[in-house]
């Protein structure tokens, strides 16, 4: 063997350990979590009272967060790929900032914003309406933090995009409207159906913004979240079982962004 | 064999989740020699910390580090850990558990807490006892899990039972949210977002700018038993006494009065 060969194989072997030590860190806490809980148990969490209707609402919230976040953030992930001016970039600092926030301090800004003593308190009642401790408040609660997931992506899959493409269908007389459905839309497809995947994920694992701002009550603001660190007050083996509900639910999302990311290169690939 | 690895692998399983608040309040140790770790409940955050400057005066080289929880929770980080010196819980049922499984020693009840109602300053509320609480359109009460909430169903029940007219249930309609700890209540009633709610009249006190207080009639009202012990395997069990014997001595007790708490009795009321 030569020495760089040698060389080239201990480098490797070192990268190797390193990325070994991490992917184990991060499996282990998982496994246990799912191994630890005997069938038996996990049945018995999920009849738990907790559990159904903090799933149901769960699911319906983050369904609907999504609709808003995509409806809304797809027109302005367009708006921001196009343009790369000094104003678009501040803009795009602006709508991911609350990856970076706690959510305790998104849910007390949203509280400040939209409660009682928020400034658009008489907008909702003469004598002084508030959006929050309602379901109202868990969507917005999802929408605030999970948004920047799918801004991030969307920005991403309209970037990609061939400008010669865009500058064909100008020439041939297209409008904003139809660049934007006929051209774009379909072009960034599977980066926006994964991007819109990340965005569920995280409105369903929402939990510090909701607790502060749409507070616990069940069937009305209490999510799965909530539910599993409630159920941590009284039954842990419900919380393990209602936490590995969650994991699966995650896991499933997490094969379709692998799914949607391979369309993407594919459809790419395609057009080239 | 395999049951034991299995209830192994359970204890761990939990450890990943509970580990990131151990760390909470975790001090640093530069050039300390030791250090006392008290597990308390979030109740006590004020008059302990208060507490603490007065142990570490008669203790120059040591820093006494707290890690602040809901009870539960405390409880839970205590069976999957080895941290700590001192527990100390406004729930007696759980540090009884934790005494039975031999994570703790040496129970005793060093205060006590009353649960009183509270309403906003601000808009000033229609509301002037416990009795109109029915009339409240949002309340914001504890879960019945953590011990403030299972107080207040208790209390609710009681009322029930003297005022009858289905008072319990009047009330229970109104709540928008039963929180997992008293300070979320309190921030809740505080920010105006509910115009009733109930916490531990040491909270309410701490915030007397924001609510007014409001007492509930003693013959609803229960009251809430903090209990101390210390952890078995305590890494510094002189100091963990020391801190025990703090807390019921002469002075210790004055603070405890001054931060609104009554003084323990064997008797319950």
């Amino acid at each position: 063997m030569t020495r760089i060969g040698l060389a080239h194989r201990v480098q490797t072997f070192a990268l190797g350990t390193l990325a070994a030590l991490l992917l184990t860190f991060l499996v282990i806490p998982m496994g246990c979590l799912m191994l630890g809980t005997s069938w038996g148990e996990f049945s018995a969490g999920l009849r738990h009272p907790l559990a159904s209707p903090a799933l149901k609402l769960s699911l319906w919230t983050s369904a609907l967060a999504l609709v808003i976040v995509v409806s809304l953030g797809t027109p302005l992930a367009w708006l921001l790929a196009l343009r790369r001016g000094r104003v678009s970039q501040l803009v795009e600092t602006l709508v991911v900032l609350p990856v970076v926030i706690p959510p305790a301090v998104a849910g007390l800004a949203l509280l400040l914003a939209f409660g009682k003593r928020g400034p658009f308190s008489n907008w909702f009642s003469p004598e002084g309406g508030s959006l929050a401790l309602t379901t109202s408040a868990v969507v917005l609660a999802e929408v605030f933090v999970s948004s920047a997931f799918f801004l991030q992506a969307a920005l991403a899959a309209f970037r990609r995009i061939d400008a010669s493409l865009l500058i064909v269908a100008r020439s041939l007389g297209a409008s904003p409207f139809q660049i934007f459905f006929r051209v774009a839309i379909p072009l960034a497809g599977p980066g926006l159906v994964g991007g819109a995947i990340l965005c569920f994920a995280r409105a369903l694992g929402e939990f510090g913004a909701t607790l502060m701002f749409a507070g616990n009550l069940q069937g009305k603001t209490q999510t799965l979240p909530l539910a599993i660190y409630t159920a941590m007050e009284s039954d842990l083996r419900a919380a393990q079982a209602l936490s590995i509900l969650l994991l699966a639910v995650a896991l499933a999302l997490f094969f379709g962004v692998r799914f949607s990311e391979r369309r993407s290169h594919t459809s790419l690939e395609g057009h080239r | 064999m395999k049951t034991v690895a299995r209830r192994k692998f359970g204890a761990l399983s939990l450890a990943p989740l509970l580990g990131g608040w151990i760390g909470c309040d975790a001090p640093n140790t530069e050039h300390l020699e030791r250090e006392l770790i008290v597990f308390a409940a979030s109740s006590l955050r004020e008059v302990f910390t208060e507490l603490s400057h007065r142990f570490t005066a008669q203790h120059p080289e040591v820093r006494v580090a707290f890690n602040f929880a809901g009870t539960g929770e405390l409880k839970a980080q205590l069976e999957h850990s080895t941290s700590g010196d001192v527990f100390a819980g406004a729930d007696r049922g759980h540090t009884e558990a934790l005494v039975r499984a031999g994570i703790c020693q040496g129970l005793v009840v060093f205060a006590r807490n009353e649960p009183c109602m509270i309403v906003p300053l601000e808009p000033r509320s229609p509301l002037t006892n416990f009795l109109e609480l029915p009339n409240a359109t949002r309340i914001v009460v504890g879960a019945p899990e953590v011990p403030i909430g299972r107080y207040t169903d208790q209390i609710l029940e009681r009322a029930n039972k003297v005022l009858g007219h289905e008072f319990q249930s009047r009330v229970l309609v109104k709540v928008v949210s039963r929180e997992l700890n008293v300070k979320q209540v309190l921030a809740k009633v505080s920010l105006g977002e509910a115009d009733a709610g109930v916490v531990y009249r040491t909270d309410a006190l701490l915030a007397q700018n924001r609510v007014r207080i409001l007492n509930i009639p003693a013959e609803f009202n229960v009251f809430a038993e903090y209990t101390l012990a210390t952890l078995t395997k305590a890494k510094n069990p002189t100091l963990a006494r020391d801190w025990v014997a703090l807390i019921r001595s002469r002075a210790g007790q004055s603070l405890f009065a001054r931060f609104g708490f009554l003084p323990p009795t064997e008797t319950k009321p």
